[in-house]
């Protein structure tokens, strides 16, 4: 790793995000082909887009379920890190400036929520294919369900790719996302809180955006050099 | 005696992420039973706003579907409407003979049996038994077969419920000449069935003698596809 930064994101975590994000944009790009009258009309092939469109559904929940199981100590880890909210993380979702961990509780509330709406998006899914043969598991909101999702989900997307690509003070964000390490400047400014395994940095305890520069242990220090 | 200062203590961290994941996941499936009319509410008290904001919605609600790998195309100079079969004056409709028949409106919402609707849908044509009266249908018709130019797409209605007032051949969809995704030059509108008894791109109206199953009805769906009271539902 390089001097000055500090491992946010595992290869399990990483490999996870992006199988996720992968899938997610196919099935929304196939989808808009089946939701959207002018891409139907460009395309067509309804029947055949449909069977892509689920059956990639399912392999992108498989290939989740397979990165969870081979990634599954470490991602059951990162569960339990995320599914916590401390007194800090509650005053952030109301809008206060508090100390925030390796991830703010922002990034848990999407975490979570992309979770559920994975499943929900697999349940509805399964039932809009199976419903279309067999009556038994036609309801009529699967459909509401299913486009409801999809809109809350296109929300949360644009939210997090603004931050992740456009807003300043956060973009740096996408590199723990994509080569695993952050600068400890601003991880220690962003996240506070977080006492990274690896690496031993005197973080700040009192104040979130004390301008202070990182002061490594002297055994941290001599093992960069 | 000094009181001993207050001291607010942090219970630490809860699992307030399982809560929420458990309570999106478990609303998420029971919103299977509530969501539609839920959403029915929801559209009706809103109407304004979304009537407002229908125009920059892309889907504007519809979903196209289709059964074959290519939209039939309309073609004006060869276009004809044919009535035949159990008539005693079969008829080849031009499209400007068609558009000569007495023309009437209706605004009616649109049904697709995988739950979605189109509410308010104005549409502009000719009513069923006003054709069906030219043509002069024989005693021995008792169904009407209607043949899509998307092959193999057939369907059926019988008589009685092609007959209904507000059953219509129409070649206009809110205000505009009937779009090729929605049917054109023009599609069989039966407001109180589901959608696929709506025959698009229309080219052929047979009079037989009875109602069988066209080609959903072959995968599986009620012949009768009343809204509310066919494939599963229950008012």
């Amino acid at each position: 790793m390089k001097a000055g930064y500090v491992q946010r994101f595992s290869a399990a975590e990483r490999v996870l995000h992006w199988v996720n994000a992968a899938g997610f944009f196919f099935l929304l790009a196939t989808g808009l082909i089946l939701y959207l009258p002018s891409l139907s009309m460009l395309v067509s092939r309804r029947q055949t887009i449909q069977g892509i469109h689920f059956w990639g559904g399912v392999g992108w929940l498989c290939a989740l379920a397979a990165v969870v199981v081979l990634g599954f100590r470490r991602l059951f880890a990162t569960a339990r890190e995320i599914e916590r909210f401390d007194e800090d993380d509650l005053r952030w979702l109301r809008g206060r400036r508090t100390p925030q961990g390796r991830f703010n509780a922002g990034q848990k509330v999407n975490a979570i929520l992309t979770a559920a709406f994975t499943v929900l998006f697999g349940i509805s899914g399964v039932l809009l294919w199976v419903g279309e043969g067999d009556t038994r598991f036609r309801f009529a909101s699967t459909v509401i369900l299913h486009d409801g999702l999809m809109y809350v989900s296109l929300l949360l997307l644009v939210g997090h790719l603004y931050l992740a690509l456009i807003h300043p003070a956060t973009r740096h964000a996408l590199r723990g996302m994509t080569v695993g390490d952050v600068r400890v400047e601003w991880a220690v400014h962003h996240h506070p809180k977080w006492q990274p395994d690896d690496v031993q940095v005197d973080w700040p305890r009192t104040r979130h955006h004390a301008p202070w520069k990182p002061q490594f242990a002297d055994a941290d220090r001599s093992r960069r050099r | 005696m000094d009181t001993p200062p207050v001291t607010e203590q942090d219970p630490g961290p809860r699992r307030y992420g399982r809560r929420l994941f458990l309570a999106t996941v478990v609303g998420g499936v029971s919103s299977l039973y509530w969501g539609k009319a839920a959403w029915d509410h929801v559209t009706g008290v809103v109407s304004p706003v979304a009537e407002a904001i229908a125009p920059i919605i892309p889907s504007s609600g519809w979903r196209i579907y289709t059964i074959s790998g290519s939209m039939p195309t309309f073609d004006r100079a060869t276009w004809r409407l044919k009535i035949g079969g159990l008539v005693d004056q079969p008829l080849s409709l031009t499209y400007d003979e068609l558009r000569a028949l007495p023309r009437v409106e209706q605004v009616s919402t649109f049904h697709c049996v995988t739950g979605w609707t189109v509410n308010n849908v104005h549409w502009g044509g000719v009513r069923m038994h006003d054709v069906l009266a030219a043509a002069r249908p024989q005693d021995a018709g008792h169904a009407l077969q209607f043949v899509s130019m998307e092959v193999p797409y057939v369907d059926y209605l019988t008589l009685g419920q092609a007959s209904m007032h507000d059953v219509m051949l129409a070649y206009e969809m809110d205000g505009k000449p009937l779009k090729q995704e929605h049917g054109a030059p023009v599609r069989l509108v039966i407001p109180e069935m589901y959608g696929y008894k709506n025959v698009k791109w229309l080219q052929e109206i047979q009079v037989v003698p009875e109602s069988i199953d066209g080609y959903w009805e072959n995968l599986g769906y009620d012949r009768d596809a009343w809204v509310g009271r066919s494939n599963g539902y229950s008012s």
